[in-house]
């Protein structure tokens, strides 16, 4: 720490506390990486709380159990009983848990950007070497990667609980990347449609009621149009449908190009051509996402 | 009436006819100045163009024409680098309530590209300087205004740059708090070695605490020079005198008794509490004072005050108003 030095002012003032001689900083200027890098790793601790107040770490804690626990539960049952495969296929898991995921990228989305657009903190990062890609790229990267580990975590707990229960390693290994592979897009997906709209609701009530009705109510509507579609017979334009909302884009990307179990109403899940499709949406989303918030940004400046 | 600084100091920051048009109004027209290190206030009233300049010497907004350098480094080209050597403390709040000023301090240090032990050490150093201390661990939603002016102050200082702008400082805070924040605003040069670009529309604080005033209006320069220059014309005396029953307006009795002795004299400005109640006059030396000793005594008046009074730079912004000042204090 600081040696504290007496100084060579005027003596009248050396009875003030704060008259302690300055000093300077002659250390290593870190520049634009490094500054990206640590706003990176602030906002993904951020995510889970760590560096916050206890308060903030409540949600995001125990929505990271509610992932995990059906997974252990369903590895234990597994093991019991001796299974040859797991209940649920890896990239299923996270279709299912669509609610848990939903809320929280709806709760971790605005505290990631709303707090700095809403107490003005945006001018501080860009009076300093950073721009306004680097701080996008920054949120961006964390973002997604707090839903990485979100989504990632329960199939890790999957996959060990099924190499323990000597399940075929192959398969299982198989499964199991294909697994990350669809919450690696789901992550990059969902982590880009909530800070957008998080950009945009400088109040953290409204991002995350305006994420949370973004996600569940299109996935309501595009479920509910499929399964009319289905019921009418017209079950070729199920899959079609299910490209306009996240959750069911992911679905369709895991069942027709990642090998996962149908999620659609009606026998057929999307093809491999449709899959393809699929991606291309989901790639496309992702980068337009990345596009909007660089514009935001551009344009609230200092 | 620009006013040449001199050159054998070096230039910390310097325009040449610096513009900024936007599509409605003109926020920097033809700014040509210089400015060398030290402390430097920044005078215009509202919307005369000083965050704008400020943006454009950070780097983050073109100029329309016209170049800038701040520390010898081209704003349009060096911007990065210029944000790396420079401090900046905005106007508005810009402090999230719910992280302590050290938590907040030390983010801020490493987004200027601090390692994180040098950034811990220079935050308790920083806000230590600014006068934080204890509080200094609880979040910043409970803070007082003068603290957080001090936290802002903190974060532009906490990387140890060349040079600081200070955006508007004293907004908000009481004459104590002025006060305190003029002094640590001087002492960021005096002690810590770092050139200030401070920006007001108060004259008076600036008057105290900077080396060197430039004023813009309307996006022009009105005038850069040295506080001194400003102030030190001449030196003016106040006095102020008691009435009594022979003289019911004591003021006028010297003022008229001044002036048959060829002084002539000027009343304080309207609006100031005292107004017409105080005389101006230029003093010529020693004799002067005698003089007025003698005129109140001869009327039989108490002489309740009489000091120096130094030019306020407030005269050049109404030069009319000025000009008719000057040639009344120096009229006789």
């Amino acid at each position: 720490m600081a040696v504290e030095q007496p100084l060579a002012t005027p003596a009248g003032d050396q009875s003030r506390i704060h008259d302690i001689g300055y000093r300077g900083y002659d250390g290593p200027r870190l520049g634009r990486g490094y500054a990206r890098l640590s706003l990176y790793s602030q906002t993904l601790r951020g995510s889970y709380g760590l560096g916050r107040s206890v308060k903030s770490k409540v949600l995001p804690m125990l929505l990271f159990a509610v992932m995990c626990v059906p997974a252990a539960i369903m590895v234990a049952v597994a093991v019991a009983t001796k299974a040859h495969d797991l209940p649920v296929s890896y990239t299923r898991y996270a279709i299912i848990m669509q609610a848990v995921i939903s809320l929280y990228v709806a709760s971790q989305a605005p505290q990631a950007v709303s707090r700095d657009l809403r107490f003005k903190t945006i001018p501080l990062y860009f009076s300093r070497p950073i721009e306004t890609a680097d701080y996008v790229r920054a949120k961006f990267a964390a973002l997604a990667s707090a839903m990485f580990i979100l989504t990632g975590a329960p199939l890790l707990v999957l996959y060990l609980g099924a190499l323990l229960s000597k399940m075929d390693f192959a398969h299982q290994s198989k499964g199991f990347g294909q697994g990350l592979v669809s919450v690696a897009l789901l992550s990059l997906l969902f982590a880009g449609i909530g800070l957008v709209i998080a950009s945009v609701t400088p109040r953290r009530g409204f991002g995350i009621a305006a994420v949370i009705a973004v996600l569940t109510i299109s996935y309501g509507a595009v479920s509910t149009l499929q399964a009319i579609a289905d019921a009418q017979g017209s079950s070729g334009a199920v899959p079609w449908i299910g490209l306009f909302s996240p959750v069911t884009l992911i679905g369709g990307l895991s069942s027709g190009l990642l090998g996962g179990t149908n999620t659609f109403p009606g026998s057929d899940g999307p093809t491999h051509g449709q899959g393809a499709v699929y991606l291309l949406v989901i790639l496309g989303l992702v980068a337009a996402t990345y596009g909007l918030l660089l514009r935001r940004y551009k344009k609230v400046g200092l | 009436m620009v006013q040449v600084t001199t050159f054998d100091v070096v230039t910390v920051i310097a325009t040449e006819s610096l513009s900024k048009r936007f599509p409605r109004v003109t926020a920097l027209d033809r700014l040509s100045v210089d400015i060398g290190p030290g402390v430097t206030g920044l005078v215009g009233a509202n919307g005369a163009g000083k965050s704008t300049l400020i943006k454009i010497l950070l780097g983050l907004s073109p100029a329309t024409e016209g170049r800038a350098e701040v520390l010898g480094l081209d704003v349009a080209t060096k911007g990065a680098a210029i944000r790396e050597r420079v401090g900046y403390m905005p106007e508005h709040d810009c402090l999230p309530p719910d992280v302590s000023a050290t938590e907040f301090v030390v983010h801020m240090a490493r987004m200027s590209g601090l390692p994180p032990t040098a950034a811990r050490e220079r935050t308790a150093d920083t806000l230590r300087h600014v006068g934080l201390y204890e509080e200094r661990y609880r979040p910043i939603g409970g803070y007082s205004t003068g603290m957080k002016q001090r936290v802002k102050l903190a974060q532009a200082l906490v990387h140890d740059p060349q040079l600081v702008f200070l955006d508007e400082p004293t907004n908000g805070l009481d004459p104590v708090g002025r006060d305190e924040m003029l002094g640590l605003i001087r002492r960021i040069h005096t002690d810590f070695g770092i050139s200030v670009l401070v920006t007001s529309h108060l004259l008076g604080e600036l008057e105290r605490t900077c080396d060197h005033v430039v004023v813009v209006d309307g996006g022009k320069l009105l005038r850069s020079s040295s506080t001194t220059d400003f102030t030190q014309t001449t030196t003016t005396l106040a006095i102020e005198v008691t009435d009594s029953d022979e003289h019911p307006d004591g003021t006028r009795a010297v003022r008229e008794a001044l002036t048959a002795r060829g002084v002539a004299t000027d009343n304080e400005g309207a609006g100031l509490p005292g107004a017409g109640h105080i005389l101006l006059l230029t003093a010529q030396g020693e004799e002067t004072y005698d003089l007025v000793r003698d005129v109140v005594a001869d009327l039989g008046l108490g002489l309740v005050r009489m000091e120096q009074r130094r030019h306020h730079i407030s005269e050049v912004f109404t030069s009319s108003d000025e000009q008719r000042k000057e040639a009344a204090v120096h009229g006789g």
